[in-house]
């Protein structure tokens, strides 16, 4: 028998395998970009979170590798081990301790909640009306509506009203990390604030029936005088420039 | 209804009178009209042809077009299996009782297996029953294994190869249905059913004949899911098995399988968590306290619960969807002043308490395993047990956290997500008590072992991922992509299916009378793992990254990633077939097992492999704690003849010390159930 504490051995590959854990969580691009200011909060959390988990996993195989390597059962060892019942204080120990990291983290992603769902000052309005299988986006401000494509301007916060014609869908922008699901006979709501120009995509991701997979549509992030320029093209090409506004006060789905 | 009465009347009557005639036509009316596959066949085509006929006549009456599939096969969904159950016999008994034909209550005939034909009928075995869950249960792994292997074949690259998005929307919800109804839940119901009397000194089942029923409804459940595929208009049900309304109530024909099909397994379920409750509350042994019963039947005792309250909500979603999609009920429907969101909230108010139903047994399990195993006492053994009630009140306090981004209510986010994250705390106890169990023990690292240590890392994993989505906004972010997909598949298969595995090789001995082959195990443990860990490992990442789930095709940048999780799936498949040949091979010719080939010093192992037909020539007195590893001198029962050379203990001093000792003798009458021995004389 070796005569080292078999704590310290569980010390030791706890760090270790924190250290390593930590370093593979903080350096893997897991997360896709960011492309609104929402997501910047959101992936800190998402952060701190997973390096706690990685400190509570590390301990917890440190012990099972500890007393795997330790505990064996030898060749022709009949015998059985130490008849510990319990001990209180240690029971007290991890059962209070996890409780107050919960409710820290809980807390925590309360505060991000409501960081991110704020209402903000300029605030503007689109419709976004998931059907089978695509979206439609509806700007009353700009009269266009029925689009086929989200154009978003950089820095403005915009409120996405969210409707749905037949079935649930959800609107999704991984790089927003913005997601909420469009539900008939009712009106949702997403913030967003857009802080990165390019193209992203509208992914549906509420089983809404065949072409659940293929329902996307394009998200382009980009400066007030490119949105102004599609969204005078938009108003060309539509028929029914006064359909936005009705749109957006209608109720339901017909 | 007339066909099944004359069925069900007929072997009262053929047994009653004296037979006369030749001998071969009392054989073959005994074949006919006794309970046995053959007139179960035979009432199920006539209930089938009877279900027909009405439709047909109330059609006519109404002046409609008589031959609509659609409402046949509904209601043929909802007739044949009854008639398949009153012609295997679940009924027989009861019905003779109804009509006033004489009932013998200690009618053993359909107690106990012969051979592999007493499988095949109905039995009131629990031993019997037990086997026939767990193997029923497999044999829907495999099914449910299947089409997993076919969605992975599909996903090993972007576009459409082998099936189109139809079918591959029916593979995944078939997948998931199966898993849950008609794997993880009865699997757990055939182990708890096979063991908990042994555990608890008890003869049988408080109902054996309700416990019979309660099998035979699960094959017809898995049967109509499964049949689904075969409809020809649409196909199987598409719309996952959470089966969000209002898509599954506009879905084709093959919704209804899901619909009824719950319903059969619902049942099955609901009357076997009320069995386990009388029996596990009146049926325990002389001198077995709650305080020293096995964790597993205090897994068993809190899931039975979750299973009674719960299971009826599930039910009820079910029917309020069938009602919308058959008699145009509109409880769903917006467009009629429906409800799309109250779905979800009745289905989660079953389906979040449904995960802890698929999660608490396993923990028993384990318990059993780890303490046998590390021959040590578990650890802190009446904190592991209140941590399973814990979770059982905890558990209905959670289920909107499936709904963040519903829409639903946005005030009730917050407070769901800390009662979620709450619910770590009564699981980390028990991690921790599982770790501190080990510590300091012997540890026997053979199969059952194996998977017991992997279920901790799995599980372990599981969980933490399980705070990360409980967090609003991660949740918002990682919410129906394959992050929660990976989430499921480390508590459901890393959780819930090791903890199978665990009990299976860890109860084979006791259930099959045989040794299954170690080395096969072992290598069945490490391709599982490695297997499952290459399989679902990838996902928390590819969901992250932004892939949805419930997908047959996906962006171009998932493809590397899909690749490999297709090739490890192969491998997870291929390790299942390990399995099977261990467990077909060992149950025909493994070495004889003897009554205790681990040691332990549970109930179970202290009778014979398998135990005998009513498991105690005579009821134990239980005297100590079940886990009382390395206490010198410590026993848990005093089982036949021994019990003058004990003298009983009056407090139990070796156990977790109870001094009410003596308070469950007078439950240990009652379990008698007719067997003469089974009656105690309390010193």
């Amino acid at each position: 028998m070796r005569s080292r504490s078999p704590f310290i051995d569980v010390g030791v590959i706890t760090v270790v395998l924190t250290a390593i854990g930590t370093w593979v969580v903080l350096t893997v691009p897991w997360l896709p970009e960011q492309a609104s200011t929402q997501a910047g909060p959101m992936d800190t959390l998402y952060n701190v979170l997973a390096v706690i988990s990685v400190f509570v996993f590390a301990a917890v195989m440190a012990i099972l590798i500890v007393s795997v390597s330790r505990f064996r059962r030898r060749f022709g060892d009949e015998g059985d081990g130490d008849p510990i019942h319990g001990n209180t204080g240690l029971e007290v120990i991890w059962t209070v301790i996890p409780a107050i990291l919960v409710t820290g983290a809980g807390v925590y992603s309360a505060i991000v909640l409501n960081d991110i769902e704020e209402p903000k000052a300029g605030t503007r309005t689109i419709v976004a009306t998931g059907q089978q299988f695509a979206w439609t986006f509806d700007y009353a401000g700009e009269g266009v509506n029925k689009a086929g494509q989200l154009h978003m301007v950089k820095g403005t916060p915009y409120l996405v009203n969210i409707r749905a014609k037949e079935v649930l869908h959800s609107f999704w922008v991984p790089e927003f990390r913005l997601k909420k699901d469009a539900v008939p006979g009712m009106t949702t709501h997403v913030r967003i604030t857009p802080n990165r120009i390019g193209s992203y995509a509208v992914v549906c991701s509420e089983l809404c029936g065949l072409g659940h997979a293929t329902m996307r549509a394009t998200v382009k992030v980009e400066d007030q005088a490119s949105f102004d320029r599609w969204a005078a093209e938009q108003r060309r090409n539509s028929p029914t420039p006064a359909g936005g506004a009705a749109a957006s006060s209608g109720g339901g789905s017909s | 209804m007339t066909a099944a009465q004359a069925s069900v009347g007929g072997p009262g009557s053929n047994m009653g009178g004296g037979l006369e005639g030749p001998k071969e036509r009392s054989r073959l009316r005994a074949l006919l009209l006794g309970p046995n596959l053959l007139r179960a066949a035979w009432v199920t085509v006539a209930s089938g042809a009877f279900a027909f006929g009405l439709v047909v006549f109330l059609r006519w009456l109404q002046n409609m077009p008589v031959l609509e599939g659609d409402a046949i096969t509904t209601v043929t969904l909802l007739a044949a299996p009854l008639g398949f159950l009153v012609g295997i016999g679940g009924f027989d008994y009861w019905w003779k009782w109804m009509i006033g034909s004489p009932t013998e209550p200690e009618d053993h005939s359909m107690h106990g297996a012969r051979s592999w034909r007493d499988y095949f009928r109905i039995n009131t075995d629990h031993k019997v029953i037990g086997v026939q869950y767990t193997v029923t249960a497999i044999f829907f792994l495999f099914v449910g294994g299947a089409l997993a292997e076919l969605m992975r074949a599909e996903l090993a690259q972007p576009g459409q190869q082998i099936v189109d998005s139809n079918t591959f929307n029916g593979l995944f919800s078939v997948h998931a249905s199966l898993m849950i109804f008609l794997v993880i839940i009865p699997i757990f119901a055939g182990l708890a059913n096979f063991v908990i009397p042994l555990m608890i000194g008890a003869p049988d089942m408080a109902f054996p004949r309700l416990n019979a029923l309660s099998y035979w409804l699960l094959p017809v459940a898995g049967i109509m899911m499964t049949a689904s595929f075969l409809v020809p208009d649409g196909g199987a049900f598409s719309t996952g098995w959470t089966a969000y309304a209002p898509l599954s109530t506009d879905a084709p024909l093959g919704q209804n399988f899901f619909t009824i099909g719950v319903q059969f397994a619902g049942t099955s379920s609901i009357m076997t968590a009320l069995n386990f409750l009388v029996t596990i509350i009146t049926m325990r042994a002389p001198g077995m306290t709650f305080w020293r019963m096995p964790l597993l039947v205090w897994a068993n005792f809190t899931t039975s619960l979750l299973v009674v309250i719960a299971t009826p909500f599930v039910a009820g979603s079910q029917f309020l969807v069938l009602l919308d999609r058959t008699l145009n009920a509109h409880f769903f429907d917006a467009a009629f002043g429906g409800d799309v969101i109250s779905y979800q909230h009745i289905f989660w108010f079953y389906s979040h308490p449904a995960v802890y139903i698929m999660m608490l047994p396993g923990f028993g399990i384990i318990s059993e395993v780890i303490s046998a195993k590390s021959r040590k006492p578990i650890f802190g053994y009446r904190l592991m047990a209140l941590s399973l009630m814990a979770i059982l009140v905890l558990g209905f306090t959670v289920w909107a956290h499936h709904m963040f981004v519903s829409g639903m209510f946005t005030w009730l986010r917050v407070p769901m997500m800390i009662t979620t994250m709450l619910i770590a705390v009564p699981t980390g106890i028990k991690i921790f008590s599982w770790l501190a169990t080990l510590w300091r023990g012997v540890l026997e690292l053979s199969t059952p072992m194996l998977f017991a240590l992997g279920f901790i890392t799995m599980f372990t994993l599981g969980g933490i991922s399980g705070i990360m989505l409980a967090a609003i906004p991660v949740d918002i972010h990682t919410s129906d992509t394959y992050f929660v997909v990976a989430h499921i598949h480390y508590v459901l298969f890393g959780g819930s299916i090791f903890t199978v595995f665990a009990g299976i090789y860890y109860w084979f001995p006791k259930m099959t009378g045989r040794m299954y082959d170690e080395t096969l195990g072992k290598l069945h443990f490490w391709l599982t793992f490695i297997g499952f860990n290459a399989t679902f490992g990838p996902m928390h990442w590819i969901g992250l990254e932004g892939m949805p789930r419930r997908v047959a095709d996906y962006a171009e940048k998932f493809a590397g990633w899909n690749l490999f999780i297709s090739i490890s799936a192969g491998l997870l498949g291929i390790s299942s077939l390990v399995f099977l040949y261990n467990m077909v091979v060992s149950w025909k010719w493994g070495p004889r097992a003897p009554g205790n080939p681990w040691r332990a010093m549970t109930l179970e192992w202290q009778v014979s492999s398998p135990p005998p037909i009513f498991n105690f020539d005579e009821i134990p007195q239980v005297v100590g704690g079940p886990y009382e590893y390395g206490v010198p001198g410590a026993v848990h029962a005093v089982m036949n003849g021994d019990r003058h050379k004990v003298a009983v203990p009056a407090g139990g001093e070796a156990s977790a010390g109870e001094p009410g000792t003596g308070h469950g003798a007078g439950n240990g009458k009652g379990a008698g159930n007719g067997n003469g021995n089974g009656t105690v004389t309390r010193e």
